[in-house]
Formats: structure tokens, sequence, C-alpha cells
């Protein structure tokens, strides 16, 4: 009698119990799924926090600031001979005519710690500019002519805003002397900011001002050109052996716990494979892109392999009887019927995986990717960087300026990325069957 | 007269074989006409040519460039007058050897040039002309016997398909192990130096001991000289980091993906899920960035306005941005996992009058716990082994400390700090890194086989 | 009962193609759907999946003490209705009841109504045995923890064993109570899942073909079961077999085709049914 009066009581009091706590088990309701709500919240806004955070850093380094001088070609300095051998152009004292027309400018400052302050305004890399000029149009030399010169990376900074022109002098890496030329540069419209045309075109440097991502752009091309080379027929060919070929025992076994397991080994201890074994064994030249790609590839394959087999797996076995069915032999099935029909997700897992090596940067600082290269590579075994890296030493750098130039060159590599993914997004909805 | 140009005429002389192997298997059936009478199709022929052409060629083309290096030097070596070797360790003799090599390639050397180095780098130079045009030769010389031997063997009877098929299989084979090879390869050069270090190093040190400085002495009398390799501050902070982006990572992650898989409305979901997964494909130097430039001065300020003592490298910023980093893998493991609950159990649950929440907390979360857990492990698997992060905002001082507000080094750091900038190979602190790597990899290894059994075994129990 | 391959086909296909078009009225249905003493009353209820109408103006009661079993062929739309009986349709998305559906006087499609209270009152049953993936006792403790109906762990105890009495589980059980449920045979399984539901102390129990994932013996005991509970309780059962219609329900409604064809005595169904179609599926000419 006890049981039934706690199992089968009156069915009034079992909701009455219910009803009364209502209004508590809501409220929890309401808690749990406004924190299911923050959550998401939360990740949105770390992604929108590091966009904005990068772009915000990033933006003007896509502009350069420029300082007009009145330069004088004089040809006492470039070609006291008046031959106009290219040897003796290239060679002239362009920073003399530098000095020269800030002197005109600046006519009162004669100290000499002075004219070196204001020499420093200029980058270095100006005079190799009057140089280039020159030696395009000799017919220069002799007239006077206003050229707009790279500015220092730290007047760069001033002019961008980037150094605070109102803190106290001693504070501030532009000393009150230049921030007065600059003001005075300013007001008289010698001072302009001019798109970067030099972070495209130039390889990196020590200078800001003259740094540019095309060297690590080239270096980062040639390693993927190599890396899809390598990766991209090996992860197919596997991934059509496992899933089509292979008979099912240990070994196969083996190799697909082996393949997934790989794709989750920290990306590092394959810095340790091609140092030991590529560079210590079969001495591959260290800090090119045949290097960084057989490693990239390696990292890359157990991705291409798995999103190929689920491409086969894809594919209904109704396809390879029919091909089976009219005499094709298995290879000429999965070639010619199998293979095609899977293509496009062979390619998405392809691209995915490009992307990873793309951004990829820690195994490759073990193979000797983060010497300083200024030279734009040219070719799979010229020394190189990529873009990862680059970004990794600039952002080691202590000079503001590359805090700009890295942002920038994360938001190029970040371009890339998106553009690989949206690549691979597109295929996937452009070829997506349902069978 | 360098490899790719071969490379290339090699590819050009299959191109060649194939061409002439298919004419060969038509004129051997005896024309056009006659095509019925070959076993398989003609272009089977001129792809059996090919491969006879070309496989033999590479094999011993990839050999010769692999391994011409080792040769040359060590003939070199031999070379040398004894005197110059003597006494030497392994290690001097491969700073003599380098440069060597570099004298001969004309870049700049270390030390001073002696006649006998130039002389060993002459010779270097001539035997590398000689080893280039043999190879040359060897290669074109077996390219050309393989396509002769194709010519012989091609004859209307002959099961071209097969074969072709057969030596297809095998290089399908090969690919697929190359998966194998990489594992043997990691497991064989992480196992060899790591074995050398422990031979100078006990592993009882290295693993036990607690001072961590592995600046070995250039000279024997130098202040602080001796190394001392007790990698406990390393795996603490390893872990301390590791502990701070899970602590991040696992709430934020599974609560976003209980919203979105059980309460977001569907636009909402297109939308969030996307957006979460951006972060998954962000690359870590820009995380790494991100920490050092800008989570940890906001610490740095935040503490100090506390009344805190930041240190500017804090394993906080480290943690918080990897954590960030880890949000989606987290989420999207879970998703997984949560959407493999099979939708009877939340019946089961609604048809008792259990609210959303009640269901899922009680019923759908105690289901998915082993898929959660495995998830959960392969994302702390990641974190330990995630380099980037620490190298730029993570410090290089190994503290032994339990202050997330401390600097603290990390294992992967200490890798990549010891195997750039100047190194010789064979030194200690190279193995030392070599060692640390085989320990990051034992664990990861381990978490990761252990996280996918678990998940494997729960997505059975729902199939 | 002799019919052709060829008739079944003309008839049944005639039929759909009068059924597609989707313009008919709902049939009215044959027999009294009402009882004197209802605990639920159905009355026009139409159910839609987007714009597909899957029941089409059934009316129905459900009395007090009163077993009523739902037959059909599949596709009829009775475990539809079922789930509509205890608003288990809403979390189906593009699901959309009209009409009315009261329990005790009180419409259940009420804006205002709370499922959740409605659901501790309308319990359910499953076609596959659903326990979750605890143990035996917590199975049964669950609806009570949530719903927070025992105040100690004495009176849940005494819940747990009185339930798992109930639904005659509790000898075969009762020294494993903290083994996962999921280790239970199918049957025993659905015994738990019975145990589960009167735990709550529901006032209807629906059960959706409770015995179809299970073997003849395990489908007697719990036959044997609902009689019993019939006692306690109203339940309304959709079934497959017609045998068990007819030996586990005092009322029998045949629905085809999203209409409630025919409602009657169990005993005047089986034996002499009045609409054509009823006739039809319980000679077993199609279904």
């Amino acid at each position: 009698m006890n049981n039934a009066r706690a199992a089968g009581a009156p069915p009034q009091r079992t909701i009455d119990i219910v009803n009364a706590s209502l209004k508590r088990r809501y409220a929890k309701e309401r808690r749990f799924r406004l924190l299911g709500l923050g959550a998401v919240v939360l990740g949105l806004l770390f992604v929108a926090l590091l966009f904005a955070d990068i772009v915000g850093k990033g933006y003007t380094a896509f502009q350069q600031t420029y300082i007009q001088l009145p330069v004088t070609f004089d040809a006492s300095v470039i070609d006291p001979e008046g031959a106009l051998d290219p040897e003796t152009l290239r060679r002239a004292n362009y920073a003399a005519l530098i000095r020269k027309a800030q002197r005109e400018v600046f006519p009162e400052v004669t100290a000499r710690r002075d004219t070196r302050a204001l020499g420093s305004m200029i980058s270095v890399g100006a005079s190799s500019h009057l140089r280039d000029m020159v030696l395009a149009d000799p017919d220069l030399i002799g007239t006077t002519k206003e050229v707009w010169l790279l500015a220092d990376d730290d007047i760069d900074m001033l002019v961008k805003g980037h150094i605070d022109r109102t803190l106290p002098e001693s504070e501030r890496r532009v000393k009150d002397q230049t921030l007065g030329w600059v003001e005075r540069l300013e007001s008289e419209g010698r001072i302009e900011k001019r798109f970067n045309t030099i972070f495209f075109t130039h390889g990196t440097s020590r200078e800001p001002e003259l740094a540019g991502i095309a060297g690590a752009l080239m270096g980062s091309f040639y390693t993927l050109a190599l890396t899809l080379l390598f990766s991209f027929p090996i992860g197919v060919g596997a991934a059509l052996y496992l899933e089509e070929f292979a008979p099912k025992n240990r070994w196969t076994d083996l190799i697909e716990v082996n393949i997934n397991n790989l794709a989750a080994v920290p990306s590092i201890v394959f810095g340790l494979l091609g140092l030991a074994v590529f560079i210590g064994i079969f001495g591959v030249p260290r800090s090119t892109p045949l290097i960084a790609a057989l490693v990239l590839s390696l990292m890359t394959l157990p991705t291409i392999i798995i999103a190929s087999r689920a491409a086969l797996k894809s594919v209904p076995p109704s396809i390879r009887e029919a091909a089976l069915g009219v005499g094709a032999s298995p290879l000429q099935t999965q070639l010619h019927h199998v293979l095609p029909l899977a293509m496009p997700g062979m390619l998405t897992g392809t691209i995915i995986g490009m992307a990873q090596a793309l951004g990829e940067t820690a195994p490759l600082l073990m193979i000797g990717m983060i010497a300083f290269i200024v030279d734009i590579p040219s070719g799979f075994t010229s020394p190189s960087t990529v873009l990862p890296v680059q970004i990794f030493l600039w952002a080691d750098s202590p000079e503001r300026a590359f805090v700009e130039r890295t942002s920038a060159a994360i938001m190029v590599l970040l371009a890339f990325l998106i553009l690989m993914n949206l690549t691979a997004v597109l295929l996937r909805r452009r070829f997506e069957r349902r069978w | 007269m360098n490899p790719s140009t071969l490379l290339i005429v090699l590819l050009g002389l299959m191109a060649f074989a194939y061409h002439f192997g298919r004419k060969r298997a038509i004129s051997a059936a005896g024309g056009v006409a006659r095509l019925n009478t070959l076993h398989s199709l003609p272009a089977y022929y001129g792809l059996y040519a090919a491969l006879w052409a070309g496989i033999p060629a590479l094999l011993l083309m990839g050999l010769w460039v692999g391994f011409q290096n080792e040769i040359l030097i060590t003939i070199v070596k031999s070379e040398l007058p004894p005197e110059i070797l003597d006494g030497m360790s392994s290690g001097q003799i491969g700073l003599i050897v380098n440069d060597i090599k570099n004298l001969a390639s004309g870049t700049i050397v270390s030390g001073v040039v002696t006649p006998e180095m130039q002389a060993a780098a002459d010779r270097y130079t001539q035997l590398d002309q000689i080893a280039r045009w043999a190879m040359w030769l060897a290669v074109l010389a077996v390219a050309v016997a393989g396509m002769g031997y194709a010519w012989a063997k091609t004859k209307p009877t002959m099961r071209a398909r097969n074969r072709v098929e057969t030596i297809f299989m095998v290089i399908l084979v090969i690919f697929s192990s190359i998966a194998i090879l990489t594992t043997l390869g990691i497991i064989l050069s992480v196992l060899f130096e790591s074995l050398l270090f422990f031979k100078s190093v006990s592993p009882l040190e290295f693993f036990f001991g607690t001072l961590w400085s592995p600046q070995t002495a250039l000279r024997a009398d130098q202040v602080g000289a001796s190394g001392a390799f007790g990698a406990v501050p390393l795996f603490t902070g390893t872990l301390m980091v590791s502990a701070i982006a899970m602590l991040v990572a696992v709430p934020i992650g599974l609560m976003s993906a209980i919203y979105l898989s059980e309460y977001a409305p569907r636009r909402v979901r297109s939308y969030a899920k996307p957006t979460l997964e951006v972060l998954a494909g962000v690359p870590t130097v820009v995380y790494g960035f991100f920490a050092a430039l800008t989570v940890a001065p906001v610490i740095r300020e935040l503490g100090i306005s506390l009344g805190l003592d930041v240190a500017s490298e804090s394993a906080l910023a480290a943690g918080l941005v990897m954590g960030i980093m880890i949000i989606p893998f987290v989420s999207s493991l879970s998703e997984d996992v949560i959407n493999a609950v099979p939708q009877a159990m939340r019946d089961g649950s609604y048809a008792l009058g259990a609210t959303q929440s009640e269901t899922i907390r009680r019923v759908i979360i105690p289901a998915a716990l082993p898929g959660i857990v495995g998830g959960i492990l392969l994302a702390v698997s990641r974190a330990i082994g995630e380099t980037m992060i620490v190298v730029m905002a993570a410090g290089l001082a190994a503290n032994l400390t339990a202050n997330p507000l401390d600097s603290v080094t990390t294992v992967t750091v200490q890798i990549v700090t010891l195997l750039t900038g100047d190194q010789e190979f064979d030194s200690p602190k190279t193995m030392a890194a070599f060692a640390l790597g085989l320990t990051l990899f034992v664990v990861t290894l381990t978490l990761n086989v252990i996280a996918l059994q678990i998940v494997r075994k729960y997505r059975e129990q729902y199939e | 009962m002799s019919t052709t391959v060829d008739e079944m086909s003309r008839r049944t296909g005639a039929m759909s193609s009068a059924e597609l078009s989707g313009e008919r009225e709902s049939r009215a249905t044959v027999g009294d759907v009402t009882v004197a003493n209802p605990r639920m009353v159905c009355r026009d209820v139409d159910v839609w999946y987007g714009a597909k109408q899957a029941i089409k103006g059934v009316s129905l009661d459900i009395g007090k003490n009163e077993v009523v079993s739902m037959i059909g062929p599949s596709g009829c739309g009775k475990s539809t209705f079922l789930r509509c009986l205890n608003r288990m349709n809403d979390t189906i998305d593009g699901c959309r009841v009209t009409g009315s559906i009261q329990l005790d006087g009180q419409d259940i499609y009420d804006k205002g109504l709370d499922p959740v209270p409605l659901r501790a009152q309308v319990g359910m049953v499953f076609q596959k045995p659903n326990p979750f993936p605890k143990s035996i006792y917590e199975n049964v403790a669950y609806g009570a923890r949530i719903h927070g109906l025992t105040n100690n762990k004495a009176e849940l105890d005494e819940l747990v064993s009185a339930s798992l009495q109930k639904a005659g589980l509790w000898n075969e059980v009762k020294d494993r109570l903290d083994q996962p449920g999921t280790g239970l045979s199918g049957g025993q399984q659905q015994r738990l899942c019975i145990a589960r539901t009167i735990a709550v102390s529901p006032e209807v129990i629906l059960m959706d073909e409770p015995c179809s994932a299970l073997d003849p013996i395990a489908t007697a005991i719990i036959e044997e079961l609902i009689d019993e509970l019939r006692a306690n309780y109203s339940i309304a059962i959709v079934t497959h077999s017609m045998q068990q219609a007819a030996r586990v329900s005092q009322r029998t409604a045949y629905f085809h085709l999203g209409d409630l064809i025919e409602v009657g005595e169990t005993n005047q169904i089986f034996t002499n049914p009045k609409h054509r179609l009823t006739e039809d599926y319980i000679t077993g000419r199609f279904g």
C-alpha cells in the first residue's frame, strides 16, 4: 500500500508539484540558453577582435610617407668626367645630392649634429632611387628637379600618427627638432603619403621603409607549387589504393591508424624530421623552397588522403559495377569513372591542405627558412623564406614601423587563405552531388 | 648540368618511348587494320615502354642525388692529411667539412683558409663535376636500356595492360606506404639523436631535473658554463599554458557547440558556425603576433592597474590566445558527437516532461561524454604541440612556477630556440632538442591514440 | 479473400490518385468518436508537415481507464496523431497542428499552455526502446528528479522500486539497479521505458508501436502489462498488429491516409466493420 501511495499517488499531486517548480526550472533553462548564446557571442567577438586588431594595426602600411626635395643633379658629383659611363653613374654619391637638397630647404641648419639629424629623415634607400632616375635618364644631370623621396620609418610613423606628438620629448622617438622640421615640411606641402609599392615589390630589409613581402611571397609560391606537385599525386594515389584496392588486413589497418595519427602530430615534429632526415642524411640544401616543400608535403599528406578517401567513398558502388560490367579492368574503372567523379572532393581537400601549408610556420623554422634573405628567390633551390616566417621575423623586430608591416603582411596572408578556402567552398557547392 | 635539367630530359625520353612503344605495337600487329590481334590497346604498349624508360632511370637518379654528397665528403675527408683531423671531435670535423663545402661553392668561410683546405675544396669541386657528368651518363644509359628492353618485349601476345596495371598498383602501394615511412622517419630521427643525448645526459636528470640552462660552454672557464638539462620547468610551463588554453577553449567551445546544435535558429547557425571556424583557419603565427603585441600588453596593463606584477611575456597571454585558437576545434568535435546522439534519446526525455536544458545536461551530455572527452584530449594534444604562439608570446626563461602571470617556457619553444640560430649538429644542445621532440611526439601520440580510440568506440555505440 | 494482385493495385492506385490531389474534404468517421467519461477530447485535428497534410480533421476521445488502439497501414498518420497528444510534434520543424485537443477540459494547444507539465501528465513510450545511457535506477528516477517529485532518497528509492514493480521488471533487475539500462534485453528495455514513464504518474500513456522491435515472448509480457496498467491510466496505443489491438484494447480506431475512417468497440471493428476500407484492412486485402 505504501508503494502505491508513492508511485500511484493521485495525479493531481504530480501536476501540482510540476507546476510549482516550473518557474525555477524555466529560469534555469534561460540561464543555460544565455550561457550558450554568450559562448557563441564570445567566440564571434574573438574573431572580430582579431581581425579588427590586425586591420587596425596594418592598414596604414599600404601607404608610405614621401618628402619632396628640390634635388640638383650636380654633374660634378654624379659624373665629374662627363663620360656618362654607367659604372661611374652607378657609383656616384647620390646621398650627397640629398644632403645638398636638404640644406636648400633648411638653410638655417648648419651644426654638424643637426645636419645629421636632418639627413636621417630621408631613408637610406632614397639615394638608390636617385641613381635609378639618373641611369634611366642621364639627361637629368645638371638639372634641378623636385623629387619625392622616401622618408625614414620614424618620420613615416610620425606622419601616420603612430608616434604621439603630444608626448614629452624624452619619451618620444622623434625629437622636438625633427618634429619642427616635419611640421614645416607639412605646412609647405612637401610631405605626402602615397601607395606603398615598395611593400609589394621588394624583398625584406633591415630598414622598415624598404622592407617588402615580394621575396617571401615568391618563396611561398615556389614552396606551395612544389608541395602541390609532391602531395597531390601521392595523396590521391594512396587514397585510391587504400579505399579501392587494399585488402582489409593488419597492414592496411596500421596504415589507416597511422594516417589518422599523423594528422594530429604537432607540426614542429615534422621540422625535426626534415632537419634530421632531409638535411642531415640526404643533404637537401637548407632555406630553400625544396626542403620546405618536402616537409610540408609530408605534413599535408594526411589531410589530402583523408579528404580523398571521403570523396571516393561518396561515389556510389553502382558506378563501379557498371564499369566493371562492360569489361573495364579495376584500374580502368577507377581512372575512367570513379576518379573523375571524386575529383572535386579531392581538390577541395587538397586546397584545404595547401592552405594549411601556406600558413604553417613552426617546422620551417627548423630547416633554415628564418635566414635573412633580401633577394627575391628565383627557383626551387635558391635561398628564400616564406610569408608566415617573414611575419614571424618582422614581429620580432623592435622598430615600430615593422608592427604595421607585419600586420599588413598578415592581411595579405589572410587574404590568400580566405581566397583558397572560398575556392574550396565554391568547388564543393558547385560539384556537390547527391546520389 | 643540374638535376632538374636531367629530369626534364628524362621526361622527354619517356614521351619519346611512349610514342615509339605505341608505334612498335601497331606495326607488330601488322598495321592499324589488324589491331585486334594485340592483347591490349596500343597505348598500353606505349605506357609500358615509357615506364621502362623512366622508372629505373628515375630511381637511379634519386639514389644518386641523395647519396652523392655523402660519398664525396667521405672521399675528400679520407684524402685530407691525417694530422688535420687528429684529435678532433665529430663536431669540429663537421665544421671543417662545412668550410670545405663553402670554399668550393665560393661563399664565406668561418675559419682560416689553409692550403690543405683549399686543396680539399678544389678536390671536392673536381669530384663534384665528375659525379655530375657520371650521373647524366648513367641515368641516360639506364633509360635507353629500359626503352630497348621494352622494345624487344613488345609482341602482340604480350599482356601490356596487365603489366602496366601491375606497375601502377606497385606505385600506389608505395604511395600509401609513405605515411608509414613518415612515422618511421620521425621515430628514427628523434630516437637516434635522443639516444646520443641520453648518453651524455642521464634520462633521470632530463625527466626529473628542475634546472634548465642548455648553454654549454665554449670555453671551459666560462661562468655558468655547465649546461643543465633538467626539463621539468619546460613540462610544467607547457602544462600551464595548455591548461589555461583548455580553460578558455573547453567551456566556450562546448557551450557554443550546444547552442549551435540545439538552440540556434537555422539562419543564425548558418552564419555563426563558419564564422567561428574562421578561427581554425587563421595561421598560428598570426595568433602569436596577436598574443605578443595585443593581448600581452593589455594583460600587463590590467595587472599593473590591479597592483599585480605581470611579466611582459606571461603564460596567461599565451594560454588565452591559444585557447581562442582551439575554440573551433573543441566546438566542431563536440558538435559532431552531440549530433550523433540519437533523436530517440531526446524524445525519451522530452516525453517525460524535461525542458530542453534538462535534456541537454542530463541526457545528451552524459550520452555524448566519451566523444567529448576524446575531442578534448585531441585538443590538449594540439595545445601541447602548438609552437608559434608560445614562441612569440611566452618567454625563454625556464621558470618553475605556478603563477600564470609569470613568464614560463615550453617544450616547443625550447626546441625552436635550440635548433635555430648558429648550431652544430651533434652538440648536446641540438641533441637536447631532439630529446624534447621525442618526449613531445610520444606524449601527443599517446593522447591521439587514446582519443581516436574513444571517439571511434563512441561512434560505434550509436551506429 | 482471393483478391488478385491486379485488383489490389487498381484499387489502391485509384485511391491514391484521388488522395494525392489533396482537394478532397476529409472523410466522415464511421462510428461514435465520443465516450462517456473522456480524459482527452480531440476535435477536427489537422496536422501539416510544411505543405503536406498528414492528418485530416480527426476527432477522437480517449476515455478513463481504457485502452484505445489505433491501427492502419503505414503512413496513415496514426503515429503522427499520437504524437500530437503530448505535443511531441513540437520538436519537428515545420509541423503545424490545428483543431482542438483537450486534456481534462484544458486545450493543450492553447498559447499559454506549457508542454513541459503537459508531458508530465501525458507520458509516451516509443517504438524503439530508448533507455538513457544511465543506470537502471537513474533511468526510472529521471522524471522524478527533473520534476522534483520526491523529497529525499528514501522516497525516490521507493518510487523507483514501485515503478519497476508495476512495469513487471523489478524481479529481473532488483540486484543490478546500478548497471546501465542499455545492457538489458530489448523487452526489458521497453519495460524499463514504461517504468520510467509511470514513475512520473501520468494520466495518459501514449504507446507508439511499443512491441514492434520485440520478440513474441517479450511482446506477450508487455501486452499483459498494458492490460494491468489500464486500472490506473488511460492508454492510447498505435500498433501494426491487429491481433495485438484485439488483445489489449477496448476501442479501436482505424486510420487511412490521414483520415480516421472508423471507430468502435474493438470487438465490433474486428468482427463487423462498417466501412469498406476497414474491412479490406482487417481482412488483409491491403496494408
